[in-house]
């Protein structure tokens, strides 16, 4: 399909000009038209499951779904009839009776799509009686936890983990009225191929799939979000630290920009961050006060003095060149910077190197 | 890298050799998968171990460890016998391939078989796919570098790119995935012995002039010492102090025994760290540092990639960013150091590092930039010599095969690699200290082949010793396939199975680096 060719159509009373091969919701998308979604995942397959996405369009038999539905020349869509709030209100009083969706406790209360929906479609309450499945929650491992009475059977995760990610873990286990999500067999993750990337977790729409440690830790609007750069391998993925009164509770992966990864992590990005608030952090200076001794708190000043004084005597005896500094592929590149400038500058040698070959 | 990660997901071949891709660099790992499942890619991967990428390859060449050099030179012996390189390419833009033709010319399939235990068939196989893709991507990483050939192994690898024309054009290249978030930072400001930032040589005196006006103050015109040649001077009391910033060699470094003898002899100490690693405990004075999570700054990633860290909680206790001890520590060495900010760091760097010269904090707020990126207008670079390459024309380096340095025997019937695994990093410092991947992956796994394990009476689990000439560990066996019969492979991020106590020092004699990926080692039951 030549995707340059433009297609002209209408939605909501709009004149618009679309691109041959899009579909009426990244049409809309692009025109600020509001289009809500459930199953809708970028950068996968359209699954055209849950149906929240549906719209009117003219001469059609029936509602369509927008994400899976290209646009057509001279096509007239309407996203705000009767009949399409009417039909998106049922499908979600269904999603809502058949999970047990207690927004009281949940940790995505207030960053949940469903709940999101439910309140923009203005639903009081569902009108069926609330019939929920009776899982376990998984707590098998201290990562990722699951509460599959939450799971609205949307299939994001299925998607991420499969292409997105390339895991190939997850699938629906069962079908019809006893589907369900979970790697084969319906293991835990912790008994299945899981790399515990968390791409499913960062893309469950509500609260079915969620980070273990931040369970109590603290809410969405309570926290406070720092984009930053990974600090464990060369990729440098950009990442949100979710921090609240000074402590990480968790941490995302951040697509705003796109490049390098995305709003993907892997396991070391997203769960590997509890090292900050270790307690064998170290948070004084330690002085050896003679050989043979222990290592024993100092002040800053009496460290800066025990260096200084001890390198310049080593300098004035044995050279420059018999002073040595190893800098760090784990520091800054200012930090890196200044180091080898102490090492040539004010000590005066060559002698630096880092462990970037090991 | 030459090229961009990006650029992984949309080409015509990856080649991924010596690098462990999904586990140490997952990300990448995912884009060569999604390459290979959903755009068609084709994938050759050239590994002793059964990695997981090997799943989602068309061809698989098992060399036996240290025989890279063989196997390149036997894809190249196909390429030209076939002529199927690219011709044009070659006449207009290298040099020296004569001399590379004469050199490949004795690797015939059959030849390159006996040394690495490649079938000829699929070495043929592959030199075929690779030279009849539009657009080659060459991937690697430590499997490839640390051997006594290293430096040898990465100009043959680049040969071969560059014979079939995939240098300078996107979705080729040859990239080296960084195993360290800030290795390539740490290289480009100047934490070499030899240069200054921006690879600016200290030995030159128009570079150390510039350096001297920019920083005040007389500088040394005489290369430094590497890593490994600073432990020596330690021993030999050629060096007498030592200041460690952000690096934990007492894990990390091959010959453990040996670096601990020469540390001890050091006057003066200095460790500056997050943790009280196993270096710091030996030092006379450990000064305690910021984690990134701390502190405002930049980290370049593997694709030349500038981006920022940002300050998101307080540093615990006393803890100093390390810019600030470093200034601090200049100053009362009786060189003022007076920085507000990194920021302030940044812009004196850009000013002395031509490659970074266009780079400003506010250019990179949203998404950063990627070097060569020299003036404030410049969009920074995708990927690496486009039209020409930096020495103008590209280079073809022969280079023979050689074995590495130590071979098994009776007594040492076993090859021992070493690397990483998914859910640690390093010297174990964070990740270790992090619940879930230390869940995961709790303890020292040594991964041998089943028909090993058999022939030894070793089952899945057991604890096993492993020795070398030079020292001993003991750890649980992980019975797998991923491990060829013969071979042994051990990560080295468990400081009380410390891999490094049996490793070998023998280093390549221009890149310096431990040959960590071949050793021969005894095991048995413990
Ligand atoms: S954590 Fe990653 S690998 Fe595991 S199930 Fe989720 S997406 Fe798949
Ligand atoms: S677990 Fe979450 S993402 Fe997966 S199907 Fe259920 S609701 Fe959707
Ligand atoms: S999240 Fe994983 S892949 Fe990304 S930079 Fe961190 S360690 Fe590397």
């Amino acid at each position: 399909m030549d995707r340059r060719i433009l297609i002209n159509l209408k939605i909501d009373g709009k004149d618009i000009a679309a691109r041959a091969g899009q579909t009426i919701l990244d049409v809309a998308r692009e025109n600020d038209i509001y289009i809500p979604t459930l199953c809708y995942l970028a950068g996968t397959t359209k699954a055209g499951a849950c149906r929240v996405c549906l719209v009117e369009v003219e001469g059609a038999r029936s509602l369509v779904a927008s994400c899976c539905m290209p646009v057509s020349p001279g096509m007239v869509v309407k996203t705000n009839t009767e009949k399409v709030r009417a039909a998106q209100k049922m499908i979600v009083e269904l999603l809502w009776s058949s999970g047990d969706h207690n927004c009281l406790t949940c940790e995505q209360n207030g960053n949940c799509e469903l709940q999101n929906l439910i309140y923009w479609l203005k639903i009081d309450k569902p009108r069926f009686a609330i019939e929920a499945p009776r899982y376990n929650q998984e707590n098998t491992n201290i990562m990722i936890q699951r509460d599959l009475n939450k799971c609205v059977l949307c299939g994001r995760c299925i998607r991420a983990c499969n292409e997105i990610q390339v895991n190939e873990v997850l699938d629906f286990s069962l079908r019809g009225s006893h589907a369900k999500v979970g790697p084969a067999f319906d293991e835990d993750y912790i008994n299945s191929a899981c790399v515990f990337c968390g791409e499913c977790l960062q893309v469950c729409p509500t609260g079915a799939i969620t980070y273990t440690q931040g369970k109590f830790a603290g809410r969405p609007w309570e926290m406070e979000k720092v984009r930053t750069t990974c600090a464990y391998c060369g990729v440098g993925c950009q990442m949100d630290l979710f921090v609240k009164d000074g402590k990480i509770i968790k941490v995302a992966g951040n697509s705003d920009y796109g490049k390098p990864n995305e709003g993907s992590l892997c396991v070391k990005g997203r769960f590997g961050m509890d090292f900050i608030a270790h307690p064998d952090r170290l948070t004084k200076p330690l002085i050896r006060r003679a050989k043979g001794e222990e290592l024993q708190e100092a002040s800053w000043d009496e460290a800066y003095s025990f260096i200084a004084e001890k390198l310049a005597a080593i300098k004035s005896a044995s050279g420059a060149d018999s002073i040595a500094g190893l800098s760090s592929a784990r520091c800054t590149n200012e930090e890196n910077y200044l180091f080898q400038k102490f090492i040539r500058a004010v000590i005066g040698t060559n002698n630096v190197d880092h462990c970037a070959r090991l | 890298m030459t090229n961009s990660i990006e650029e992984f997901e949309f080409t015509d071949l990856i080649l991924a050799t010596g690098t462990n891709t999904t586990e140490n660099h997952p990300i990448i790992g995912m884009k060569i998968k999604r390459a290979v499942r959903q755009h068609g890619t084709k994938l050759i991967v050239i590994d002793p171990r059964e990695i997981d990428l090997v799943k989602y390859a068309d061809i698989w060449l098992r060399q036996k460890p240290g025989t890279d050099v063989a196997v390149f030179n036997g894809l190249m012996n196909v390429i030209i016998s076939e002529g199927l390189y690219a011709k044009v390419y070659v006449a207009e833009r290298t040099e020296n391939f004569e001399a590379l033709k004469n050199t490949v010319e004795k690797y015939t399939p059959e030849y390159v078989e006996k040394i690495s235990g490649v079938p000829a068939e699929d070495l043929q196989r592959a030199a075929r796919l690779y030279a009849k893709a539009k657009r080659a991507n060459i991937a690697y990483a430590m499997g490839l570098t640390q051997h006594i050939s290293g430096t040898d192994n990465v100009k043959t690898m680049a040969n071969l790119a560059m014979l079939c024309g995939n240098i300078g054009i996107e979705g080729g290249g040859v990239n080296p995935l960084r195993g360290q978030n800030n290795v390539q930072g740490a290289c480009d400001m100047g934490g070499l012995p030899n240069v200054f930032p921006a690879y600016q040589q200290v030995a030159n005196e128009e570079a150390r002039k510039k350096f001297e006006t920019a920083w005040k103050a007389t500088l040394s015109p005489k290369p430094g010492l590497t890593l490994m040649e600073i432990m020596q001077a330690a021993g030999s009391g050629a060096i007498k102090a030592l200041y460690i910033m952000g690096e934990n060699p007492l894990v990390s470094d091959p010959d453990l025994h040996h670096v601990r003898a020469e540390l001890q002899k050091l006057d003066l100490m200095i460790v500056q760290d997050i943790f009280l690693t196993e270096t710091a405990q030996m030092a006379d004075v450990v000064l305690p540092s910021a984690s990134f999570a701390e502190k405002d700054g930049t980290f370049t990633n593997t694709e030349r990639r500038v981006q920022r860290i940002r300050k998101a909680v307080p540093a615990p206790g006393q803890a100093k960013a390390d810019w600030e001890i470093i200034s601090e520590l200049a100053s009362r060495m009786g060189y003022p150091m007076e920085y507000s900010s990194a920021q302030q760091i940044f812009e004196e760097i850009t000013s002395l590092t031509p490659s970074y010269g266009g780079i400003t904090y506010r250019r990179i707020e949203r998404e950063g930039l990627q070097w060569p990126c020299p003036t404030s207008d410049h969009r920074g670079t995708k990927f690496l010599h486009k039209d020409r390459f930096t020495r103008g024309r590209g280079l073809f380096h022969a280079v023979e095969y050689i074995p590495p340095a130590e071979n098994t025997c009776e007594e040492y019937p076993f090859i021992l690699s070493t690397g990483r695994v998914l859910y640690h990093y390093h010297t174990g410092t964070m990740t270790r200290r992090a619940k879930g991947p230390a869940q995961r992956y709790p303890e020292c796994l040594v991964e041998i082949n089943p028909f090993d394990g058999a022939k030894l009476g070793i089952s899945d689990g057991q604890a096993v010793k492993l020795k070398s000439r030079r020292g001993m560990v003991e750890a649980k066996a992980k019975l797998t396939t991923k491990s060829a019969a013969g071979t042994v492979f051990m990560n080295f991020h468990f400081a009380e199975a410390a891999v490094n106590q049996l490793t070998n020092p023998a280093l390549d004699p221009i890149g310096k680096i431990p040959e960590y990926k071949v050793c021969a080692v005894k095991l048995e039951k413990a």
